[in-house]
C-alpha cells in the first residue's frame, strides 16, 4: 500500500487528531522482507480462561513490529509466547504452533533457556539488577559463556542503548542508583549484550516521563537497524510513530487486525480497529 | 445556608473530643513500649548490681568450684568456662546445620515446590512447629539422637536437638527473604537465558541473605539461652573440662548458671547472675552481628 491511498479515503479531521498524525516521518522502509517468526493458530489458557485465540502472524525480520490494544486482550501475552516466558506461570497452557526461524519453539528439543539466549527481552518497569552498571550488562555474558572481551562488549552494548555516555565513568556504581529512564536503557542494554536476533519489548516506556521515553522512542528506531524489535505499547502514537507493522489485538485475546502502521492507521480494514484508534473505546 | 462564614472550619467541641481520644491512645503506647524497655533495664541494672565484684577475668577463664570463695579476686579461680566453650561450639555447629537445612528447605518451598495442597499442609506445619514447647523438642532429641541414632548426651546430639528446635523458624524467616525478592528480577535474569539454577543463585540468594542471616542469627540467640532441650538430651549441669570432640559431654551456660542458682550459700546467688551477664553478652553481641550483617549486605 501506499500513503497516498489512505490520505484520499481517511477525514482529514481524523488524521490531524489521531495518532495518525506524524506518520509521515515514521516507517522510511527498512527491514529484509524475511519473517522471523510465524505464529500459527496459537492458543493460550490461564486455567480456564482464553487469554489468546487463534493468533497467526509474520512478524517481519530488521523491522518494528507494534502490538497494540486496550488492556486485557493479550497482547503481553503473545509476546511472551515468544521467548516462553510463559512457562514459568503454571497455569498457562500454550498450543499452536510459534516459529521462530521457520522451528518451532514450542517443539520438545527447544530448550526455552537457549531460546531466551535468542530473544533478549526488556520489561515494562525497569528492573535492572542490585549490581554495578557493568555488571548488569554482563550478566548474560557471563552465563551464556561468553568467551570475547567483557569489557569491550559491554561498552558496545551501552552504546547500543544510547547510556556509554552517561555512564562510562560509573561503571562500578549501582544500576539502582540511574534514573528511570537510564534504567530503561540498562535494561536494554542488557538484552543486548548477548547480541540476540529479536528484541521484546513490553510497554518499556510506560513507567517513564516524557523525555525519557523520547530517548526509548528514537533507540528503538536505531536498534531496528540490527535487531528484529517486537514492541508492546498502550500508547497508539507511540506505535504510529516507531512501528513498521502493527497488530492490533482486541477484547477477548483475538488479532483483529496486522498490517503497514500506514494503513492501520490512516485506513483500517475493521470497524472495531477503527473505534479503537479514534478512541471510541477501549 | 447560615449567616456566620467562618463557622464552618473554626473546630468545635466534637474535634477537640476526637484529638483528646488521639493523644490518649498515643500515651498508652508510649506507655506499653515503656514497660518493656524499663522491664529489660531493671533486669540488667540488677544483674550487673548482683554480679559486682563477682564478674572478673579469671571468671571466663577457669571452670567452677564447690567452693564460693574461690570466685572472689584472689581466690583460687573458678568460673564459667567449660560451659561458656560448651556452648559456643553448641551454637556454632548449631548455625552450620539450620542454614544447610534451613536455607535449602526454604529454596525448595518458595522457587521450586509446585503451589499444591501438599506443599501448603507442609508450610502450615512447619509454622506450627515453630511453636512447639521446647521440652517435646528435647525428648525428640534424646530418643532420635541420643538413643536411635546413638550419640550419646554428646555435643552433636545437643546441637542437632537445638537445630530442630530453631529450624521452623529459620525456615519461615528465610522463605519471608526469598519471597520478597522481587519477581521482576526473576524474570529479567531469565529474560537472558538464565536458568533455574542460576538465577536462585545469582538473583534470589545474594538478595535475601540479609533477611536470611538475620532471622538465622535470631533464632540463634533464642537456642543459645535454651535450657530444657539440652536438659533432656542429657547435657551436663557443671563440667570442669570443655568439650574437645563432637562426642564428647558438654556443658552450657544457661544450665550452669540454672546449677549455680540452686545451691544453698547465698554468694551464690552473685555467681548465677555473673554467668547470666555472660550468657546476656554473648547474645548481644550475636544481635549486633545480625543488624552488621543486615546493613551491610541490605541493597540501598
Amino acid at each position: 500500500m501506499s500513503y497516498e491511498d489512505t490520505d484520499q479515503t481517511a477525514d482529514t479531521e481524523l488524521l490531524t487528531d489521531s495518532p495518525a498524525a506524524g506518520l509521515e516521518d515514521s516507517t522510511a522502509h527498512r527491514g529484509t522482507g524475511r519473517t522471523v517468526i510465524g505464529s500459527k493458530g496459537i492458543n493460550v489458557w490461564y486455567g480456564e480462561t482464553q487469554a489468546l485465540s487463534d493468533i497467526t502472524m509474520d512478524i517481519p525480520e530488521g523491522e518494528v513490529t507494534a502490538l497494540i490494544g486496550p488492556s486485557g486482550c493479550g497482547k503481553s501475552t503473545f509476546l511472551r509466547c515468544i521467548n516462553r516466558m510463559n512457562d514459568l506461570i503454571d497455569s498457562c497452557r500454550v498450543e499452536g504452533e510459534l516459529e521462530l526461524h521457520g522451528k518451532n519453539v514450542y517443539d520438545d528439543d527447544v530448550d526455552p533457556v537457549a531460546l531466551r539466549r535468542k530473544v533478549g527481552m526488556v520489561f515494562q518497569k525497569p528492573n535492572p539488577f542490585p549490581k554495578s552498571i557493568y555488571d548488569n550488562v554482563a550478566y548474560g555474558l557471563k552465563i551464556q559463556g561468553y568467551d570475547g572481551d567483557v569489557d569491550q562488549r559491554v561498552e558496545e552494548s551501552l552504546r547500543g542503548a544510547a547510556l556509554w555516555d552517561e555512564v562510562k565513568d560509573q561503571l562500578d556504581g549501582s544500576g539502582l542508583d540511574l534514573s528511570g529512564g537510564q534504567q530503561q536503557r540498562l535494561c536494554i542494554a542488557r538484552a543486548i549484550a548477548p547480541d540476540p536476533e529479536v528484541i521484546l519489548m513490553d510497554e518499556p516506556a510506560s513507567a517513564l516521563d516524557p523525555v525519557a521515553t523520547s530517548k526509548i522512542e528514537d533507540l528503538i528506531d536505531d536498534l531496528a537497524e540490527d535487531y528484529t524489535v517486537v514492541i508492546v505499547t498502550h500508547n497508539m502514537q507511540q506505535a504510529a510513530r516507531i512501528s513498521d507493522k502493527t497488530a492490533v489485538f482486541l477484547t477477548g485475546g483475538e488479532l483483529v487486525e496486522f498490517d503497514d502502521t500506514n494503513k492501520i492507521f490512516a485506513n483500517p480494514e475493521s470497524d472495531r480497529v477503527e473505534d479503537y484508534i479514534t478512541g471510541k473505546f477501549g | 445556608m447560615s449567616t456566620d462564614p467562618i463557622e464552618g472550619f473554626v473546630g468545635g467541641e466534637n474535634l477537640r473530643r476526637k484529638r483528646l481520644y488521639g493523644r490518649i491512645f498515643v500515651g498508652i503506647c508510649i506507655l506499653s513500649s515503656l514497660v518493656g524497655i524499663l522491664a529489660l533495664v531493671v533486669l540488667i541494672a540488677d544483674l550487673v548490681y548482683e554480679a559486682w565484684g563477682w564478674l572478673t577475668l579469671d571468671f571466663l577463664t577457669y571452670p567452677p568450684s564447690r567452693f564460693p570463695e574461690n570466685y572472689l579476686p584472689g581466690g583460687r579461680g573458678a568460673g564459667i568456662y567449660p560451659a561458656l566453650i560448651g556452648s559456643i561450639f553448641l551454637i556454632v555447629l548449631t548455625a552450620i546445620f539450620t542454614v544447610f537445612l534451613g536455607v535449602g528447605a526454604a529454596i525448595y518451598l518458595e522457587e521450586y515446590a509446585p503451589d499444591n495442597r501438599i506443599t501448603r499442609f507442609i508450610e502450615a506445619n512447619i509454622a506450627n512447629l515453630a511453636g512447639v514447647p521446647s521440652i517435646v523438642y528435647g525428648l525428640l532429641g534424646l530418643a532420635i539422637f541420643v538413643r536411635a541414632v546413638g550419640l550419646g548426651s554428646s555435643l552433636l546430639a545437643g546441637a542437632l536437638t537445638l537445630t530442630l528446635l530453631i529450624l521452623p523458624i529459620v525456615i519461615v524467616a528465610a522463605q519471608e527473604a526469598i519471597r520478597a525478592v522481587p519477581d521482576s528480577r526473576r524474570q529479567a535474569a531469565y529474560g537472558v537465558g538464565a536458568t533455574k539454577w542460576e538465577v536462585t543463585r545469582d538473583i534470589v540468594l545474594p538478595a535475601a541473605i540479609p533477611g536470611i542471616m538475620t532471622g538465622t542469627i535470631l533464632s540463634l540467640s533464642r537456642a543459645i539461652g535454651e535450657t530444657a532441650p539440652i536438659l533432656m538430651v542429657g547435657a551436663a549441669t557443671s563440667m570442669f573440662v570443655p568439650p574437645d570432640s563432637l562426642s564428647s559431654p558438654f556443658a552450657a551456660m544457661p544450665m550452669q548458671i540454672f546449677d549455680w542458682a540452686r545451691l544453698p550459700q547465698a554468694e551464690f546467688q552473685h555467681i548465677a547472675a555473673a554467668g547470666s551477664i555472660v550468657l546476656l553478652t554473648v547474645l548481644l553481641l550475636m544481635n549486633a552481628t545480625a543488624i552488621l550483617i543486615r546493613n551491610k549486605y541490605d541493597v540501598k
